[in-house]
């Protein structure tokens, strides 16, 4: 922060200021720290994943169909952010504002099937008390849903943002560290595919 | 939560009264002194919602001596109660609560602010940096700290203290055997404590990593830095595996989860192997800057350059990877197979090697020093052994089959003691003592700081030298009595006077507080005990400025501030001043951190309208600070000039 004057004009615009490459530095350096949280998760979710007690199994409710399209969902939407951080670099605010609205509402379909789907089991009487598993599994995808949820709002506020001050060092780096937030959340929902769905389905 | 109103005011036990009429006393006195003084508007803008490193490195210390206070008065409760046996000064329920708390409060609401003060005032300053990377969220982890602490801490008044032990074992805290709201207060104080943890991590690293001043590569770096930038990695990662643990168990006692429970199929064991993976690595959190500061005060006071230094290096990165790999002997009695203890064994006992390293490197530096016995010096000193003992027996518990016999008994308390009183304890003394006049302008008086020291080690052993036999002779932890027969009485009586030794050399220091900024004399320099080796004691004045440099250093070596007098280049000549650039303070984290205190109140007694409305009112200052864009201001070159005539003088 102390040395806003240390500005390379040459680099992308997010990286351009101190705070910027500050600020980028400090969120991979959460990452890490997320990375911590959810191999936490998943090594609980392991460590608990035959513990059904008098519950049904994974296999028994899995439904392979709706899994695949918040995949698709959730895949595309990297895919769209990417796009975002593309037309950001070509100086184009509309273009990042477009591509992120439509990551946003791919990103809210995700979270509206995974609403889905837990209604569809505590319907089917399975909830977070059905038995350790269970449990596990609506903490370990919870979370994840939440980390989705809250970076849709987040991403709402820095669109206002950037509607009204355009593409600056600043505006520029806030938009860059939400998408590697994104593109972290999806990376995380590959492993929830394999390791929970898939790896789920088969046993 | 149904309680009645004297199930929610805590009543009917005299020590508690009291602990309630002096807090409302104090709080009053407090109120009323700001009041008369006109201080409040000052106590805001200058402290609370201050940013500068150096303040919130002060505040986090103050909050720190208030918890040694409150938890070494648990310890002498523990004391008390055990110096004679059928002693009825507390009740069984009252005595487990006041060993949890101890627990909880000396470990994670006095070992870790009191160093992360001295890493927040310190780091920045040996870097050459003007601030921290994000000095924000510094305020911010600040305050949740802060907020967690109060939280944890009025327990024992407003609904009843944790009592399921610091470690918090399922299925003992689950609510079928501990129900109240007792268990809620330890995980959401801890949980809110603990994000504030993992952002001082995150903030340092990356301060260490990318604000040094020009030419300090990583290995001209103090080794106060160092182990300072390793416990932040080992914050980064351990951190959030409590985070996770904590709020698991959290949905097992609020939401109906399963997850450690006996019902259901859960498995309390899970809780016992997450808590652990925090756990180590968290001993060596509080343990490595307790390294780092005794580094620096020996190799100042033997006016040498510390011995090997890229060994000290090795070895606390070695440390660092070993602390994630040795969690299991905590439980080495708890139904692991033979494999897996012998691991773990072995792992153990390894990291005695790069702690050994470093013993020889402290040895070494002062070898053939000229060492001047400062206070600070001392508590360094009698570090050196008394850490020896502790390590020793730890080692000794670290084989696994011996521990079958050292399992929850005296012997691991007196081991775990000697470890984090000598290690981390001996060094937050040290190192306040030592930095004292960087923070106040004034020295802590030697002589009444040498009294204090002499009566807190000779107390620190004949409290928990006892220990160890009594731990051999079969003394389980956790009893609140014991019978005569069972012949640990003499020895459990020694033990208590050691305590109630250290309680009065923790007044003699207070005490020593108060006597210095009456009578010391104020210093006049940056350099106030002359032999200052690194950047915190090249500021002009003795309290650096809130720029801390008018102009940044520039480091060529090892121990630059020492090569600079060395060479005869003074800092203070160089007066090609340009605007410097600072960020403003601000007050939505004290705000943030009120509603997340007021929203994890409301879980505790399971009210979750509070819940809700705090999260609320969390995000909506979350969302003011995305929209701030306070860049903050510059320091004109004529304010410090000014700043700068008034050092010199």
């Amino acid at each position: 922060m102390a040395h806003d004057h240390n500005v390379n004009p040459n680099a992308p615009l997010e990286y351009q200021s101190e705070a910027g490459r500050l600020n980028i530095t400090g969120f991979w350096t959460f990452l890490g720290a997320e990375i911590a949280l959810f191999s936490t998760l998943f090594a609980s979710y392991f460590a608990l994943q035959s513990r059904v007690g008098d519950g049904p199994t994974s296999i028994e409710m899995f439904e392979a169909g709706l899994v695949m399209i918040m995949t698709m969902l959730l895949l595309t939407s990297s895919f769209t952010c990417g796009l975002a951080i593309h037309e950001m670099r070509a100086n184009n605010v509309k273009g990042v504002i477009g591509w992120m609205i439509i990551t946003l509402i791919l990103g809210a379909g995700f979270i509206g099937y995974e609403l889905y789907e837990f209604v569809h089991y505590v319907h089917e009487g399975v909830t977070l008390g059905t038995s350790a598993h269970w449990s596990m599994f609506f903490i370990l995808l919870g979370t994840h849903g939440l980390h989705v949820s809250i970076g849709i709002g987040w991403i709402i506020l820095l669109l206002i943002q950037l509607a009204r001050r355009g593409l600056t060092p600043k505006t520029a780096s806030k938009v860059f560290i939400s998408s590697l937030y994104w593109h972290f959340l999806d990376v995380v929902w590959i492993f929830i595919f394999t390791c929970v769905y898939l790896m789920g389905m088969v046993n | 939560m149904d309680l009645k109103w004297n199930e929610f005011i805590i009543t009917g036990d005299p020590l508690i009264l009291g602990a309630q009429i002096s807090i409302l006393l104090g709080g009053i006195a407090v109120v009323a002194a700001l009041t008369y003084f006109k201080k409040w508007s000052w106590l805001w803008k200058e402290w609370l919602t201050s940013v500068d490193h150096k303040k919130l490195g002060i505040m986090y210390i103050l909050s720190a001596l208030l918890m040694l206070f409150r938890g070494g008065i648990d310890g002498l409760m523990i004391r008390t109660q055990l110096a004679k046996p059928g002693m009825e000064f507390l009740d069984p329920q009252h005595y487990n609560e006041v060993f949890s708390t101890h627990g909880v409060i000396m470990i994670l609401f006095m070992a870790m602010p009191f160093l992360i003060g001295l890493i927040n005032y310190i780091v920045p300053l040996q870097i050459g940096a003007r601030d921290v990377a994000f000095p924000y969220l510094n305020n911010l982890s600040f305050w949740t700290f802060f907020v967690g602490m109060a939280l944890f801490n009025i327990s024992f008044i407003i609904g009843g203290s944790p009592d399921a032990g610091w470690t918090g074992y399922t299925p003992l805290a689950t609510n079928e055997f501990s129900p109240g709201p007792g268990q809620n207060y330890y995980l959401l104080a801890i949980q809110i404590a603990g994000i504030g943890t993992l952002m001082t991590g995150i903030n340092f690293f990356v301060t260490i990593l990318k604000m040094r001043t020009k030419g300090m590569t990583l290995m001209k770096m103090s080794m106060f830095t160092w182990t300072s930038l390793i416990t932040m990695l080992i914050i980064i990662f351990a951190f959030p595996v409590l985070t996770v643990a904590l709020a698991m168990q959290t949905f097992d006692r609020l939401f109906g989860s399963v997850l450690f429970t006996l019902q259901g199929d859960g498995n309390p064991m899970l809780w016992v192997n997450l808590f652990w993976v925090w756990g180590h690595p968290e001993v060596y959190i509080v343990i490595l800057p307790a390294f780092g500061i005794f580094s620096e005060i020996i190799s100042t006071f033997a006016r040498k350059q510390l011995f090997a230094y890229k060994a000290m290096v090795v070895s606390i990165v070695t440390i660092s990877v070993l602390s994630f790999l040795v969690w299991v002997h905590h439980f080495f009695t708890m139904g692991n197979s033979a494999e897996a203890n012998s691991f773990f064994s072995i792992t153990t006992m390894a990291i005695s090697i790069p702690t050994g390293v470093k013993i020889f490197n402290w040895l070494f530096t002062m070898y053939r020093g000229r060492i001047t016995f400062t206070t600070p010096m001392l508590w360094s000193l009698a570090f050196i052994p008394n850490f020896v003992i502790g390590g020793v027996t730890g080692v000794m518990l670290a084989m696994a089959a011996a521990d079958y016999q050292y399992h929850n008994t005296y012997f691991l308390v007196s081991h775990f003691h000697y470890v984090l009183i000598s290690g981390t304890v001996f060094a937050c003394f040290a190192g306040l003592i030592y930095w004292y006049p960087k923070m106040f302008g004034h020295k802590l008086n030697e002589k009444i700081g040498k009294w204090a020291f002499w009566i807190f080690v000779i107390g620190f052993n004949v409290c928990f030298f006892p220990q160890y036999f009594l731990g051999l002779d079969g003394m389980p932890r956790r009893i609140s009595t014991y019978l005569p027969e069972d012949g640990w009485t003499g020895l459990n009586m020694i033990s208590t006077i050691g305590a109630f030794m250290m309680g009065l050399a923790f007044l003699i220091f207070v005490y020593n507080i108060y006597y210095s900024w009456r009578y010391s004399p104020r210093e006049k320099t940056g350099d106030a005990w002359g032999l200052g080796r690194n950047l915190e004691w090249a500021t002009t004045s003795s309290i650096p400025p809130h720029y801390n440099f008018a102009v940044l250093p520039e480091v060529t070596g090892l121990d630059p501030y020492w090569d600079m007098k060395e060479k005869g280049l003074d800092q203070q000549k160089n007066t090609d001043y340009k605007p410097i650039h600072m960020p403003s303070n601000s007050s939505t984290p004290a705000i943030m951190s009120a509603l997340m205190g007021m929203a994890a109140f409301g879980l505790v007694f399971q009210w979750y309208w509070v819940g809700i409305v705090g999260a609320v009112g969390i995000f909506i200052t979350m969302i003011v600070r995305s929209f701030d864009y306070n860049d903050g201001y510059y320091v004109s070159v004529e304010e410090i000039k000014e700043t700068e005539a008034k050092a010199n003088k």
